[in-house]
């Protein structure tokens, strides 16, 4: 408050501060902005500043004997540590299943906590959605909990208020029959709050429930509804599929189930000595994705034309659904059609959520027509609850905001406010709303808008449940309570209307001994589940569908092509629809395959920007319907010609830190009628923004040093390819290693470049975020990158993803220049930092052949920093002026020799896991004792296809690579090297 | 060797009385501070000040302030760092090679180019200090006792650099100040006032020009000079070596010690002559000491360094094309063409191109020319340090992590206030000492006037 070096020469008293404080101009802005419920009573009851003083003195006594009991204890009994609580270890780390749900699908989660605070998130084994791999969205929003941004107050009618006078206000206003009462949910699978909306049913009959998400399954939902008639979704299989067709589908990384998919599909890729079979993907694209990256055979497509190719697909399985303008390489069509007529029964053909449901129709009637349903894919009932296209029913609910029949307006969840289509109006029509009220984890441009908002609890504060992709029934349970005392659930909110006052604990549990009243012993069942995260065996079973007769028919009309530019809308890869805008692990975090970082841009191929004629940061305006926005461009090889990506969620403009630089906020042209392709019109726009990117591609340079690559057929007749001969010759002793040398493999087949692994990294590492102009600057500090490299060969582009953690050499040139011992070798192969040692000569870093060390060239950390509590206990926090770098999480490495002590055993192959490993989730990433005969990392390292990057240098590293092989076509990898 | 086998190539100057060598010299003190000196002090102190707060800032706010990054760590820290040391080599080199080499036409310089030296060591000595992440722990680099028994890691070329700067510095430091003795006693002499005289009179130890006293002073300014005349060499070879040990593409280079050392003695004598024109032309009398003859002889060492530097380039740049080094190859290209071009071409046109000027005579007695051509060495050699270090590293093995280097302000005040600080330490110096070594003038002119 007050920073006069005098006054902090005499220790002023606290009450000095206080006095201070009320004397000063600004008090009450002060005042407002640091304890709004203070301000709000003062002004309230008019008092002036000596009643504050007054008041603050004896709150300040009161404060005093306050802390002679506890600050704030809570309700229930809590247990001192010196008594432990049963299960907790001081220093050990707890490990609770749970799940997140994100466009409505449960995805299973364990949380790490230690001493009852949770820190990071992984994926949880034994959930179907998971299987052990975890995304950018499920580890980030564990930052969102300890976000000192989030909203911790009731507010109502410009004022600070508590839950109790909201339920007045809202019992005040409730129609008795319900009617004109709404409520607004994103999108639910839950099973409780689906049984809690029957009995709301029930109570206000004429109340109506509307769920909006912005990135929703609409076109599925509508193409389902097409082809079967029927609200089912198709769930894949990837152990059948032979030849897998993406149409625009980024089923590795962008659907819902996808790291499932990710891996069932990598498990049909690994290839090591004596294996010669691999699936093969062709991937019909147009924003270049992770899924078109890993493809055999990639085509790149305008999003508009993957229609027009999907029919032509179709008409050559005899389905005849008219036929549109052929722009693609016919070989590349005609071999496509030849290898599915071969895998009859084994292919699998997936359309991707933002195609249009005519190609999700086409597709099940491909897949069908191949007999590959009940063999690669299956359909299940939908796991929503009311399965609508999601975009109609949001503009039905806000043309009946406007008419004046909504009276109550419940919006729970979501941000409409900020994420509604361009042509809905519903920012102008909850103007003509009496009574709204807002639960959401953040006072955000909906709250703004509402006559109430109510703060919401993070989905890891609170019970819930939710099912999975596949119709799992997924518990989320939460490790922690609510951090602030004045959230609510959504659970919650329904319950109000129901007068239920419940814990939602109980609540979720009296929902679950319903729906499994058959279960015999509940009680076990439920805590096995609550263990689990996931109720055993409940995936949905395969319904029986029927491809209504008409699909052909009812599709047949191709809608005519819009005259302008094609501009595709995509949520954005680290912030999804913008809700996550406030973390800043996903803001920093580079976007796979472009790693952009921060910003948003309009990506466009080379020939785009040339016909625009823009460069890169050159400011494109782009015009859908009238609405215009500005973007810089940011030119990407595969993008299809005249097309251009932007992705939604930026734009937010939260703070000046965050995003108030940029104002590139895609929703606002974006079109209800056709949200994820719209034509418009781009032009170049005068002016600059520099979009800021951390380096990831090497243009071609040397790639042969990085990344090497063949096809299987390569490796079948060389299995050697990739090996390079280091020249052993070494002034210096070497080392030996009596017991474990801990060593890494890194498959490139199986690495999809989604980036988990860099935050899964950062979680577990307590690696500080730097902000957008240090990003610019170079200076990130993740401890493991994956470096992207996009290669233009035989007019293909190719995408080569390659994560680099320190390499651990046992030669390592770091060690050999430090001028203070800060950086040795231990006798497990680590190459170790000692912080403490460390006085920051950089020598190491200018030294190391792969640059993978970061150095700390400010103090990255505020201690006064609340979302200092994500802190791994385990993990240093670094100060200004030290080095540092991947440790091969050697904190994980020395829990389990702590274990393997303590059992009087050797460490089990397997049992160190570090985190990059557990985000993957393709199990690209192997971790180990390359000194143990048999240990999977061993084995790896014994493959004729590993090979060590930069190995001529003799620096001998541990981490280790397995060569990527692709399993291209015959017909076409022929023509291709012809070209 | 005897030194009658030298030829005395110094033509004879008009020679002054020897009583008017002191009076000349000891009058540039005890007159009246002229103008130029307090217009030039001013300046210099306000760079020097403008240092001070680069140090004092990058010391509290951190290393970021400067452009750094990953992986271009080393920035205007180790710029200055090699080219202030470089600097000083002209100085050791004049006083010490030169007088192994019995070539008394040094004397004219060796006092202010061994100052010189002084001062460029204590300016670059700065940039270590503050280059480090965390300077209150740089004491690791030297092996104290220690319970741990933690030593420094002798295996780094920085260890064997902060041995051999300290050593350097030491010596060059104790051969200065042996030299000026005779000289401060003079100073006694014919100071008047007693605060002066009791000042000089401490610093001249008791001197009284006793034959003794002169005979012991040379054997042991003849040892000095043999000990400092390969730290000439080693200094530089090992911060060459910093970077020659190094693996990177840019650095790793066996042609660096000597090139480093001939780059160093290129920019010092560059910036000696530019010292002594100004000494020239700031006090009258001393015209008749540092001659356009000394000057000329001093211009044809540059241009012969010069063209040791020019065939360092081609050797390396050659070295690289030749192994056709996949990693090397790359940065000759980017630097010659990359974003980094405008430095390089500039730092080829004034380390090569303009000294050829030097050939000619005319241009070596054109005092304004002459003052261009050495500042553009003294350019041309900082971007020569520029381009080895930071350029390099902008160059790593894996084309993914290469970046630009970005100057910020603080970078530009690293540049420049270096100079005023090290301008600051040399005009207090011939403030308060004489800047041309009275007893060897003395010798000299004796010498040539015998010849």
């Amino acid at each position: 408050m007050s920073n006069n070096t005098d006054q902090d020469k005499r220790q002023p008293s606290l009450a000095d501060s206080v006095r201070d404080l009320a004397e000063r101009e600004d008090f009450e802005q002060i005042l407002m902005e640091h304890d709004p419920r203070l301000a709000a009573v003062l002004k309230q009851r008019g008092m002036d500043r000596r009643s504050f003083l007054k008041m603050m003195g004896a709150s300040l006594v009161l404060a005093g004997l306050q802390g002679c009991v506890t600050a704030s204890a809570p309700g229930e009994a809590i247990i001192p540590y010196v008594r432990m609580p049963e299960e907790v270890i001081a220093g050990e780390a707890l490990m609770f299943a749970s799940s997140m749900v994100l466009s409505g699908f449960a995805t299973g989660l364990l949380i790490e906590t230690h001493e009852g605070r949770p820190h990071r998130i992984e994926g949880n084994p034994d959930h179907p959605a998971s299987l052990g791999g975890s995304d950018l969205y499920t580890q980030g929003s564990i930052l969102e909990l300890y976000n000192p941004n989030r909203s911790t107050l009731t507010r109502g009618e410009g004022a600070v208020r508590s839950f109790r006078e909201f339920r007045d206000a809202l019992a005040a206003v409730l129609p008795g029959d319900g009617s004109g009462l709404r409520i607004l949910t994103e999108t639910i699978s839950s099973p409780t709050l689906a049984a809690q909306w029957q009995a709301i049913q029930q109570r206000y009959p004429n109340a109506r429930w509307h769920q909006y998400e912005p990135v929703n399954n609409d076109n599925e939902v509508a193409g389902m509804e097409l082809a079967f008639g029927q609200a089912v979704r198709p769930v894949f299989t990837f152990e059948n599929a032979d030849v897998v067709v993406s149409l625009d589908a980024n089923f590795l990384n962008g659907m819902p189930g996808s790291l499932a998919y990710a891996r069932q599909f990598m498990d049909q890729r690994r290839i090591r000595e004596g294996s010669d079979s691999m699936n093969r993907l062709y991937a019909v694209e147009s924003t270049p994705t992770p899924t078109g990256s890993m493809a055999d055979h990639r085509l790149a497509l305008a999003a508009s034309q993957v229609d027009s190719f999907t029919r032509a697909l179709a008409g050559a399985f005899g389905i005849s659904a008219g036929s549109g303008e052929t722009t693609w390489d016919g070989a590349w069509f005609d071999a496509l059609v030849a290898d599915l007529e071969a895998h009859r029964g084994s292919s699998l053909i997936i359309a991707g959520p933002q195609q249009p449901p005519q190609v999700h129709a086409l597709a099940a009637a491909l897949n069908d027509a191949l007999g590959n349903v009940g063999s690669t894919l299956t359909y299940i009932e939908s796991p929503i609850v009311n399965p609508l296209v999601q975009a109609e029913d949001f503009a039905s609910l806000v043309s009946d905001m406007q008419a004046g029949s909504v009276q109550v307006l419940l919006i729970i969840g979501g941000n409409p406010a900020f994420s509604a289509p361009a042509d809905v109006a519903f920012v102008e029509a909850l103007g003509s709303v009496p009574f709204s009220a807002h639960l959401s984890l953040y006072f955000d441009e909906t709250s703004e808008l509402c006559s109430w908002h109510i703060p919401q609890s993070h989905y890891i504060e609170t019970w819930s449940d939710a099912r999975a992709f596949n119709g799992a029934y997924s518990v989320v349970q939460p490790p922690i309570g609510p951090l602030y005392d004045r959230t609510r659930s959504p659970i919650q909110m329904f319950a109000l209307l129901l007068d239920d006052f419940r814990s939602p604990h109980d609540i979720v549990r009296s929902t679950w001994e319903q729906a499994f009243a058959a279960v015999p012993n509940f009680e076990a069942f439920w805590n096995a589940t609550v263990h689990d995260g996931v109720a055993p065996n409940t995936a949905s079973p395969a319904a029986s569908v029927s491809l209504s007769g008409a699909v052909a028919s009812t599709v047949s009309s191709i809608a005519a092509a819009g005259s302008g530019t094609e501009i595709i809308f995509r949520p954005a890869p680290t912030l999804f629809d913008g809700r996550f805008a406030w973390n800043t692990w996903l803001q920093e975090l580079p976007q796979p395959l472009t790693s952009i970082s921060w910003d948003n841009a309009a990506l466009m191929s080379p020939a785009t920007a040339a016909s625009l004629n823009v460069t890169e940061g050159n400011l494109v305006s782009l015009t859908v319907d009238g609405n215009s926005m500005e973007v810089p461009a940011f030119i990407i090889a595969g993008h299809p010609d005249d097309s251009v990506t932007v992705s939604l969620g930026y734009g937010r403009g939260l703070s000046a830190e965050l995003d108030r630089r940029q104002n590139f906020n895609a929703y606002t042209i974006r079109p209800n009628g056709s949200p994820w392709i719209a034509s418009g019109q781009v032009s170049r726009a005068g002016g600059r923004y520099d979009v800021t990117v951390i380096r990831s591609t090497s243009d071609g340079v040397n790639l042969d040093a990085m990344v090497r690559f063949g096809t299987l057929a390569e490796f079948v007749a060389n299995p050697e390819f990739a090996k390079s001969k280091p020249k052993d010759v070494n002034l210096l002793p070497g080392f030996t290693y009596d017991e474990n040398a801990w060593g890494m493999s890194i498959d490139l087949t199986a690495c999809i470049g989604c980036n988990a692994c860099i935050l899964g990294c950062q979680t577990e590492n307590n690696i500080p975020n730097v902000g957008k102009d240090a990003v610019e600057n170079g200076r990130e500090m993740y401890w493991l990158r994956v470096d992207a490299h996009q290669v233009s060969e035989g007019g293909q582009d190719q995408n080569y993803f390659q994560p680099v953690p320190c390499m651990h050499c046992e030669n390592a040139p770091c060690e050999q220049v430090c001028p203070v011992q800060a950086t040795v070798h231990d006798n497990q192969g680590l190459n170790q930092m000692v912080y403490n040692r460390c006085v920051g000569t950089r020598y190491c870093s200018a030294n190391c052949p792969y640059t993978v060390r970061r150095f700390n060239y400010f103090d990255y950390i505020d201690p006064a920093d609340i979302a200092l509590e994500w802190r791994n206990p385990d993990v240093s926090v670094r100060v200004e002026g030290v080095m540092e770098k991947c440790t091969f999480c050697v904190q994980r490495i020395n829990a389990a020799r702590a274990i393997s002590i303590q059992n009087n055993e050797a460490i089990p192959d397997g049992a160190i896991v570090p985190a990059c490993a557990a985000a993957c989730p393709t199990q690209a990433i192997v971790f180990g004792d390359v000194n143990k005969d048999g240990s999977q990392v061993a084995e790896l390292k014994a493959q004729p296809h590993n090979y060590g990057m930069l190995e001529e240098l003799n620096t001998f590293p541990r981490t280790t690579y397995l060569a990527r092989l692709s399993n291209p076509n015959e017909a076409l990898h022929d023509s291709e090297e012809g070209e | 060797m005897s030194s009658q086998s030298i030829p005395q190539q110094a033509p004879a100057p008009p020679l002054p009385r020897l009583g008017e060598i002191t009076e000349t010299v000891t009058n540039t003190i005890f007159g009246k501070a002229p103008l130029w000196w307090l217009i030039a002090f001013g300046i210099s102190s306000a760079l020097a000040g403008a240092f001070v707060l680069v140090l004092g800032a990058v010391a509290l706010f951190g290393t970021g302030l400067w452009g750094i990054n990953v992986p271009i760590v080393w920035g205007m820290g180790i710029t200055n760092l090699v080219f202030w040391i470089g600097i000083g080599h002209a100085g050791t080199f004049i006083s010490a090679f030169l007088l192994l080499m019995r070539q008394s036409w040094r004397n004219a310089f060796s006092r202010y180019a061994e100052a010189m030296t002084l001062f460029a060591l204590a300016t670059a000595g700065m940039f270590p200090l503050f280059h480090v992440g965390r300077p209150e722990w740089i004491f690791y680099f030297a092996p104290y006792p220690n319970t741990m028994i933690l030593n420094p890691q002798w295996l780094s070329p920085l260890v064997w650099d902060a041995i051999a700067i300290s050593t350097y510095g030491g010596i060059s430091a104790i051969f200065w100040f042996l030299d000026l003795i005779p000289d401060i006693a003079a100073m006694r002499d014919k100071a008047k006032r007693p605060i002066p005289r009791a000042f000089y009179g401490f610093l001249a130890l008791g001197w009284r020009s006793d034959s003794n006293h002169w005979e012991r002073l040379h054997k042991t300014a003849y040892i000095l000079a043999a000990l400092a005349t390969p730290l000439v060499i080693s200094v530089h070879s090992v911060v060459g070596l910093d970077f020659a040990i190094g693996n990177l593409p840019g650095w790793h280079h066996s042609i660096f010690p000597p090139y480093f050392v001939a780059g160093a003695i290129f920019s010092g004598l560059a910036m000696t002559v530019i010292v002594g024109i100004v000494l020239r032309s700031g006090y009258e009398g001393l015209k008749d000491f540092i001659t356009m003859d000394h000057i000329d002889k001093a211009l044809k060492l540059m241009l012969i360094t010069g063209l040791l530097v020019t065939y360092g380039y081609m050797a390396e740049t050659f070295g690289g094309w030749y192994k056709a080094d996949a990693f090397e190859l790359p940065l000759i290209i980017e630097r010659a063409i990359g974003p980094y071009a405008p430095f390089y071409l500039a730092m080829l046109f004034f380390n090569c191109i303009l000294i050829q000027l030097l050939w000619f005579k005319p241009v070596r007695k054109n005092i304004a020319l002459i003052l261009v051509i050495c500042v553009g060495i003294l350019i041309g050699m900082w971007l020569e340090r520029f381009v080895i270090v930071s350029v390099s590293l902008s160059y790593t093995y894996l084309a993914p992590t290469w970046e630009v280097f970005n100057f910020t302000f603080w970078d530009i005040l690293t540049i420049f206030g270096p100079f005023g600080f090290f301008f600051a330490q040399f005009l207090v110096f011939i403030r308060f000492l004489p800047s041309l070594p009275i007893s060897e003038t003395q010798q000299h002119a004796v010498e040539v006037a015998h010849a």
